[in-house]
């Protein structure tokens, strides 16, 4: 029983995350048509963005849900200047130089960081379940994702922004031609999906710990989300996330973890070729 | 005229080529000879994404996975063979099996070329994972090791088919090398100016077209997939028995990231804009990651590949996005066009 | 009338649904020429994507001498002798002309064959004097050749034709007009087309669509003289040839 307990917050711990990595993804790729290969180092510049705060004596709550998504959001809104928008439109191009960019972050932070931070220890303690314990920051990694996914949902759909950016998204002429600054919308845009990145870069900092080259380890299952879940952003993230998180922490549970992100990748492909454009490609066409 | 120049090139080519075969082991140190090996069997790994994103319109951003395949399966199997000539021709084929079965869901699923790059890179990350997690003595194929995230070391050099004490010198890799390089270059050049290789660009140009005019475009674009998994596959079998080490570097991001980079810094859509793209981005890497006077222009210690490749590939995209060759010919043509 | 060439029955496609054509039942006689013509939005063009595999239809069934061919994957209906030409010309722009035309003969002609097929179908289109540019640098009416071209060399029993003549000037749709009656000689055709002066220069039959079905099938000067087809068409374009 209680080991059915701690198999059940394991999955929902596995979705959860996975939904926490992609997010930022999906935001820019849902609302702006680019994938952006730099994510995971997005994510790492989070990580960064809590670990060294921290060591200079800030309180760890305070760097990871401020410094983090602040940062890493002004970060991303001058990437959009600089390298995005010259490219409006042109997809590939788009992948490459954002490709660039993750070479070129991973190359400074292995000269100017170091190659090797150490995770702070997470904070919160465990739970005893039964005979098991488990650790407080799961719950916290849980619930947290359920906040954004919620607030973000609130952004999009009741707020003026959530209007501008789903307008402009749809028809950038017809915004433009009704007045909207296209190009405010399409930095705010692209900086609230780098906050996001940031903000889970920072939150996953204290268990993995920080290396320049941490993004690739997340950069693989965000992808296969993103592009399983399809355009719509948050049924889209949603209900891959919860697919795959199950699929890969069943396996991982009967077999190892590399196990479980192998039969992640295989179950995003199969879905793939039954459903091209994603689940929400035919399930939940014009939503967010 | 522009045909006339063409074959001029190409004489050019086999002539240099065939002189650089005989000669070269002659003329050059030994250390030059194994970094121009080198450069070839990474060369060949670059026409096999030239001939597949460049001719077939298959962004196939994972083409590291099938030349680590390939060398995977060569070094796996040469370990418990101990003779070459069959773990050569797996190390083509295990790829090519693999790159047809990947490519049957991605290419008859019918999903969006970004979709194709995504997942081929992510495949190519699972087997980076899946490799570095067999570090332990319970994960051996036979008698080999796959050995995590150390590799597979001691990997026997290439040996005369059927002569397994005949093994090949520096020189012998280094000709085995270039002549792959020269064999595959002039068989993708058929290949391209063959009734298939026309279609396989006119689906490029337009799938909807060549569908109508009775070109299944997915059969076509599987097979050129397979092709270039086969290529791929082939140069990881020459890169491992050339260091006699593979790991799992090769299914690296940084490593799939190279390949793109040399493609576009030649120009996509040329073959000898791949092999140019190669030697070029080598060559800097490799400079710049000596060279302490540089670094210490801009207050480094050492220059970190990743930082050279990034930019270089940010710059590209930017500002020479059709690549060196396409741009050099262009502006040949301008000026001749002024001129005459 | 002998055996069909092209049929259907009960061919409906419905989008959202609202109906865009609805259970239309149409026959097209070996060798003959039909017109299908109609306001915007009467369904002719919902009628011949689904004729030619560009939109799978939601019922019905389409039927190629007597054989099922809904839904076909688009290069089995050029296997099965189906040439299509889409209302946007599509093309190849990166190939010349003599290549594109080529790759199109070759798919199903020996090389020797294809050469010989090109070169009549140059001669034929007027395309000789361009043969040698690429397809991207030509006018737009050399480019609806060009594509008008390709899906001959196919050599094909029947054509599907998406308003050949659209974006043309009216001396290269005169010209378009008397390359249509040279084909129809020799095989069947359909041509969707806005543009009633060309209709009447290469029709005798016409089919008119009105709200997704057939209105009415008639030699074109019985057509034209029909108080409905005045009404719903006519009424819809009063600017055009009243």
């Amino acid at each position: 029983m209680d080991y059915a307990a701690i198999f059940l917050i394991q999955v929902a711990y596995a979705i959860a995350s996975l939904a926490l990595i992609s997010v930022g993804l999906a935001v820019i790729y849902g609302m702006m048509r680019v994938i952006n290969f730099a994510h995971g180092e997005f994510l790492m510049l989070g990580g960064y963005a809590v670990i060294l705060p921290v060591q200079a004596g800030v309180n760890i709550w305070i760097a990871m849900l401020v410094i983090a998504p602040v940062t890493v959001g002004a970060f991303g809104v001058v990437v959009e200047r600089l390298v995005i928008r010259p490219l409006y439109g042109r997809v590939i191009d788009t992948v490459l130089a954002t490709w660039g960019l993750s070479l070129l972050l991973i190359g400074l932070a292995s000269a100017v960081l170091g190659y090797y931070q150490e995770g702070s220890k997470p904070p919160l303690g465990s739970v005893q379940i039964g005979a098991y314990r488990e650790s407080g920051y799961t719950f916290f990694v849980i619930a947290v994702t359920l906040a954004i996914m919620a607030a973000l949902y609130l952004g999009l759909k009741r707020t003026r922004f959530g209007l501008l950016a789903r307008g402009t998204m749809q028809n950038p002429a017809m915004a433009a031609g009704l007045g909207v600054d296209t190009g405010r919308i399409y930095a705010a845009t692209f900086g609230l999906g780098a906050a996001l990145s940031g903000l889970a870069g920072g939150i996953l900092a204290p268990i993995s710990g920080v290396v320049p080259v941490i993004g690739a380890t997340y950069i693989a299952k965000a992808f296969i989300t993103v592009i399983s879940g399809g355009a719509t952003v948050l049924a889209g993230t949603a209900s891959a996330a919860a697919m795959l998180g199950a699929v890969n922490q069943v396996v991982t549970f009967l077999a190892t973890p590399v196990v479980g992100e192998v039969a992640l990748l295989a179950a995003a492909i199969i879905l793939l070729r039954l459903l091209p454009a994603g689940i929400t490609g035919r399930l939940f066409r014009g939503g967010v | 005229m522009k045909r006339a120049a063409d074959r001029i090139g190409i004489a050019a080519i086999a002539i240099l080529g065939l002189g650089a075969l005989i000669g070269v082991p002659h003329v050059v140190e030994l250390f030059t000879l194994v970094d121009v090996a080198v450069y070839c069997i990474l060369a060949i790994l670059a026409l096999s994404l030239a001939f597949v994103w460049g001719f077939g319109g298959i962004l196939s951003f994972g083409q590291s996975a099938f030349f680590g395949l390939g060398g995977y399966a060569y070094a796996l199997a040469v370990i418990n063979m101990g003779e070459s000539t069959v773990p050569i021709l797996l190390g083509a084929i295990v790829p090519m099996l693999f790159a047809a079965l990947l490519g049957y869901f991605m290419i008859y699923g019918r999903i969006s070329d970004v979709y194709l790059a995504v997942i081929t890179l992510t495949v190519s990350l699972i087997f980076y994972h899946l490799i570095n997690s067999t570090a332990g003595p319970e994960y051996a194929i036979g008698r080999a090791r796959l050995g995590g995230h150390n590799g597979i070391p001691g990997l026997p050099p290439i040996n005369i088919p059927g002569n397994a004490a005949a093994q090949l010198d520096y020189a012998g890799t280094f000709r085995l090398s270039l002549g792959a390089l020269l064999l595959v270059y002039f068989g993708l050049r058929a290949l391209i100016a063959s009734r298939f290789g026309r279609a396989l660009v006119a689906i490029r140009e337009n799938e909807l077209r060549a569908e109508l005019l009775g070109y299944d475009s997915r059969r076509y674009k599987l097979i050129a997939f397979v092709i270039g998994g086969g290529i791929a596959g082939f140069a990881g079998v020459l890169f491992a028995s050339w260091g006699s080490f593979i790991g799992p570097g090769v299914f690296g991001i940084a490593f799939a990231a190279q390949i793109i980079i040399w493609i576009l810094v030649g120009g996509l859509g040329t073959l000898a804009g791949a092999v140019l793209g190669t030697v070029l981005i080598q060559y800097l890497t490799t400079w710049l990651g000596q060279s302490k006077s540089v670094a210490a222009l801009i207050g480094l210690a050492k220059i970190d590949t990743s930082l050279v490749l990034g930019a270089v590939l940010i710059l590209f995209v930017l500002l020479v996005p059709s690549g060196v060759i396409p741009t050099l010919r262009k502006l040949w043509l301008g000026r001749r066009g002024a001129s005459a | 009338m002998s055996a069909p060439i092209l049929e259907t029955r009960g061919l409906t496609k419905r989008f959202g649904g609202v109906p865009a054509v609805d259970g239309v039942d149409f026959k097209l006689g070996e060798g003959e020429l039909r017109c299908l013509i109609g306001p915007n939005g009467a369904g002719k063009s919902t009628f011949f994507k689904m004729i030619t595999g560009q939109l799978a239809p939601t019922a019905g069934t389409v039927l190629f001498r007597g054989a099922d061919v809904t839904g076909e994957e688009r290069h089995r209906l050029a296997r099965h002798g189906i040439g299509i030409k889409t209302q946007v010309p599509s093309l190849f722009d990166g190939l010349d002309v003599r290549e594109s035309l080529h790759l199109a003969a070759r798919r199903f002609h020996g090389a020797s064959d294809a050469r010989r097929i090109v070169d009549a179908i140059l001669a034929e289109t007027h395309l000789d004097a361009v043969a040698g540019r690429k397809v991207g640098e030509l006018a737009h009416g050399q480019r609806q050749w060009v594509e008008l071209g390709m899906v001959l060399a196919r050599e094909p029993l029947l054509l599907l034709l998406d308003e050949p003549t659209a974006g043309m000037t009216p001396d290269e749709t005169r010209r378009t007009a008397a390359l249509i009656a040279r084909l129809r000689q020799r095989r069947a055709m359909i041509v969707v087309e806005h543009d009633m002066h060309f209709v009447r220069m290469i029709a005798e039959a016409v089919t008119v669509f009105h709200q997704g079905r057939i209105l009415m099938e008639a030699p074109i000067g019985e057509v034209l003289r029909d108080a409905r087809v005045r009404e719903v068409y006519l009424g819809a374009h009063k600017d055009r040839h009243a």
